[in-house]
């Protein structure tokens, strides 16, 4: 299903993983720096299509600084980013990036639209066809539960959770091959966050969607992740299930990142 | 004899046929305020609908006397003092002792065929003036005033330490003892004043210099100086029209605005530029009810306004969307405005005057106040655009949307409270500053409260003072009312509940 078979000491290499079909991601030696301050380290990491991924780690790990790698908000100081096997270059950017759906925290909905302007803004931008973008807009809006009066709303009527939720509608709308989610549920309220988990998951299997997930919550990166990647300061320190991590740690860190959250589950 | 004959070979060829086919040709003499004179009487000839030739800077006043004379020219601005001391004694026509009155002169010029209008309200005679400061802070008031400071030193142009009409029976008269008495050249003694080499000093009483040093004419209590108020002289077979359209200049332009007037034209070599300023704030001239007037100036004042922000808005929008994506060049942008905006608006107006193709005229306010109209404009706009919070800008780059698209559609909106709050001070700040056009003959509601100022005719001031302070106001409201036309509704959501 994916790759659980990680050898403890084998994490950092992605050759392991070149059995399996064409990424439809791939960090190939990607690093960054802001100025002389090092975010992420050289990194190779592919991300298949239909599987959810879970960059976690704790404050400043770089996970962050990945997700934005992939969608070019920033570029890589070294090495490159491959969509489908093409480097991303300024020139391809506007193409790639409206084949990816990217949710932020605070739901990033622009606060001058309503709800449905929000979400069909780029669709019109484009001139899809109006019946099609009604149709998947109905969609959305009965798998993610947002009620119809909240359409005609501005982001600041709306509750955090709803807010998410239009954020996740205006991402999926234009059936984007990876879907990029940057902390979505973190400022949510506990209640709140626990029902949209598990909406996330049903839509992400509904889907069948490929997922990039940045959390610093291990349950939230269990309960949706087929794959984990776990980050410490700028750099990948071991990739597989939790089970593996939590089994064969590739180093100590892991052990303890674990353990910390558990505890802090305990309590 | 043989002067006269000189002279009239000179008429024949300055002022070319005796008669022209025009019905009214109006000459002037070599200096600058009998140009504009010349120019003004043809302004309101014209008004009256008669065509008017002129013949401008035909030379001094045996010349212009003698055309007139003859019918070369039909009429030209002269002054009593002239008309009594040079032209009647010539011609030894007896005068009442002392200051003749009009009716003597006027007896006098009959016996030649020649008319005169009333006075036109100037005095251009001989004057002593002080720098205004000075002349405040010592309470100098009146020429009889300058005995209680003896050691103020006096500069003296050399003609007027020779004349009759000069120092010695001046000093005579009032009794000055002047102890620091020189003599010099008439310009050097104007820049001698302005730097405080000299306190005191003799001019024209409609010198322009005396406005632009800030100077002060000290009154002649004692009617010392000869009185040389402006008149314009006509032939009696003159159209009846004429006479009538030089009387109505008669008392509508007293020495301040004859200095400005004066300045006016040696700064733009214009003559029919200061006319067209005479006529322009004449609103004595056309005495239409105060609402039409004020219709007339607001019209113009909103006119200033509406094409200075105009262009401040088509140029500053731009400017401010550059200067947010910051470098070194959006801190010159942003730097460059705002030290136009250091520049006092007086000022400002007084450099672009000297600038070649713009002169005294409206593009010169406008270009003033489309200069300052700017600043606001650009830092309103690059700050409305920089305060956007990261998540929403980064989220419009992600959507896929071209730069183009994300700005128009999504960056601007958010920033409108800022544009629209800097285009409103802009707006303020420009209808203020419009009332200063009006120095420039640009119009507006500045009129009024210059004339009223020059006058010193405080109902005047009011009828512009008010209507402006009201049109500020005005602009505030409409401003409250485009504030909820053009600011998106979530954002206005977004202030209520903040």
């Amino acid at each position: 299903m994916n790759s659980t078979a990680v050898a403890p000491g084998a994490v950092r290499q992605s050759g392991m993983e070149q059995e399996q079909p064409a990424p439809m991601i791939e960090l190939v030696g990607a690093s960054k720096s802001f100025g002389s301050t090092p975010a992420l380290a050289p990194t190779n990491l592919r991300f298949e299509a239909g599987k959810t991924t879970v960059l976690i780690g704790p404050s400043g790990c770089g996970k962050s600084t990945l997700l934005r790698l992939i969608i070019g908000l920033i570029a890589p100081t070294s090495g490159e980013v491959r969509f489908e096997n093409q480097a991303l270059t300024p020139k391809n950017m506007l193409h790639v990036r409206r084949r990816m759906g990217y949710v932020i925290q605070e739901g990033g909905l622009f606060p001058h639209l309503t709800a449905r302007d929000n979400v069909l803004l780029l669709g019109r931008h484009l001139r899809r066809p109006v019946q099609e973008m009604r149709a998947r807009f109905d969609e959305l809006c009965e798998l993610t539960g947002l009620p119809a009066a909240a359409l005609d709303r501005y982001p600041v009527e709306l509750s955090g959770g709803q807010r998410q939720r239009v954020s996740l509608i205006r991402a999926l709308m234009l059936r984007p091959d990876v879907l990029l989610l940057d902390e979505p549920l973190a400022a949510l309220d506990p209640m709140v966050r626990s029902t949209l988990q598990t909406e996330l998951k049903t839509i992400f299997h509904h889907l069948r969607q490929t997922v990039i997930l940045v959390t610093h919550e291990l349950a939230e990166a269990a309960w949706l992740g087929h794959r984990i990647v776990l980050l410490r300061q700028g750099r990948v320190v071991q990739v597989g299930t939790l089970t593996a991590l939590r089994d064969h740690p590739a180093e100590a860190f892991v052990s303890e990142f674990i353990n910390a959250q558990r505890t802090l589950l305990a309590s | 004899m043989r002067r006269l004959f000189a002279l009239t070979l000179i008429l024949f060829s300055v002022g070319g046929p005796m008669r022209s086919a025009a019905a009214v040709i109006i000459g002037s003499k070599e200096f600058t305020e009998s140009y504009v004179l010349a120019e003004i009487a043809k302004g309101s000839a014209e008004r009256a609908g008669l065509p008017v030739d002129l013949r401008a800077g035909m030379g001094g006043t045996l010349i212009l006397w003698e055309a007139l004379r003859q019918g070369a020219i039909t009429c030209y601005p002269e002054y009593t003092g002239t008309i009594r001391e040079v032209i009647l004694q010539n011609h030894s026509v007896s005068l009442t002792k002392g200051r003749a009155d009009l009716a003597d002169l006027r007896r006098g010029l009959a016996n030649f065929g020649i008319g005169m209008t009333s006075e036109l309200g100037f005095n251009n005679t001989y004057a002593l003036v002080m720098r205004r400061a000075q002349a405040k802070a010592l309470g100098i008031h009146n020429i009889s005033d300058l005995n209680k400071y003896p050691g103020l030193r006096v500069g003296l142009t050399h003609e007027f330490v020779g004349r009759a009409d000069g120092w010695g029976p001046l000093c005579a008269r009032y009794g000055l003892r002047m102890q620091n008495v020189r003599a010099l050249d008439h310009t050097l003694a104007y820049l001698a004043i302005a730097k405080g080499e000299i306190d005191v000093m003799d001019a024209y009483s409609t010198d322009a210099k005396i406005d632009e040093e800030n100077l002060v004419v000290l009154r002649d209590q004692l009617g010392f100086f000869p009185q040389y108020d402006a008149v314009f002289v006509y032939r009696l077979d003159a159209e009846r029209r004429l006479v009538a359209a030089l009387q109505r200049l008669s008392g509508t332009l007293d020495e301040s605005r004859m200095r400005r007037l004066n300045a006016i034209a040696e700064q733009t070599h214009d003559y029919a530029k200061a006319a067209a300023v005479y006529f322009h704030d004449a609103g004595a001239d056309h005495p239409g009810s105060l609402t039409a007037n004020l219709a007339r100036w607001t019209g113009r004042h909103l006119l200033l306004v509406a094409v200075s922000l105009g262009a401040a808005i088509l140029l500053g929008v731009p400017l401010g969307i550059w200067s947010s994506r910051g470098g070194w060049l959006g801190e010159i942008v942003l730097g460059a405005t705002g030290l136009i905006q250091t520049v006092p608006s007086l000022a400002l107006l007084a450099l672009l005057v000297s600038v070649p193709f713009l002169g005294i005229t409206p593009l010169t306010a406008i270009v003033a106040l489309f200069l300052y109209g700017l600043l606001p404009i650009v830092r309103s706009t690059a700050t409305g655009l920089q305060d956007i919070p990261r998540p929403v800008r980064e989220s419009a780059e992600a959507l896929g949307l071209e730069a183009r698209v994300r700005l128009v559609k999504i960056f601007l909106p958010l920033a409108s409270r800022s544009i629209l709050g800097g285009i409103k001070t802009s707006a303020i700040i420009n209808v203020g500053a419009a009332t200063l056009a009006a120095l420039i003959g640009a119009g507006g509601l500045g009129e009024p409260i210059l004339s009223g100022l020059n006058l010193n005719d405080r109902a005047l001031i009011l009828e512009g003072a008010i209507p402006a302070a009201v049109l500020a106001l005005l602009v505030q409201a409409a401003f409250v009312f485009l504030d909820r036309r053009l600011i998106p509704k979530g954002l206005r959501l977004n202030a209520a509940r903040p």
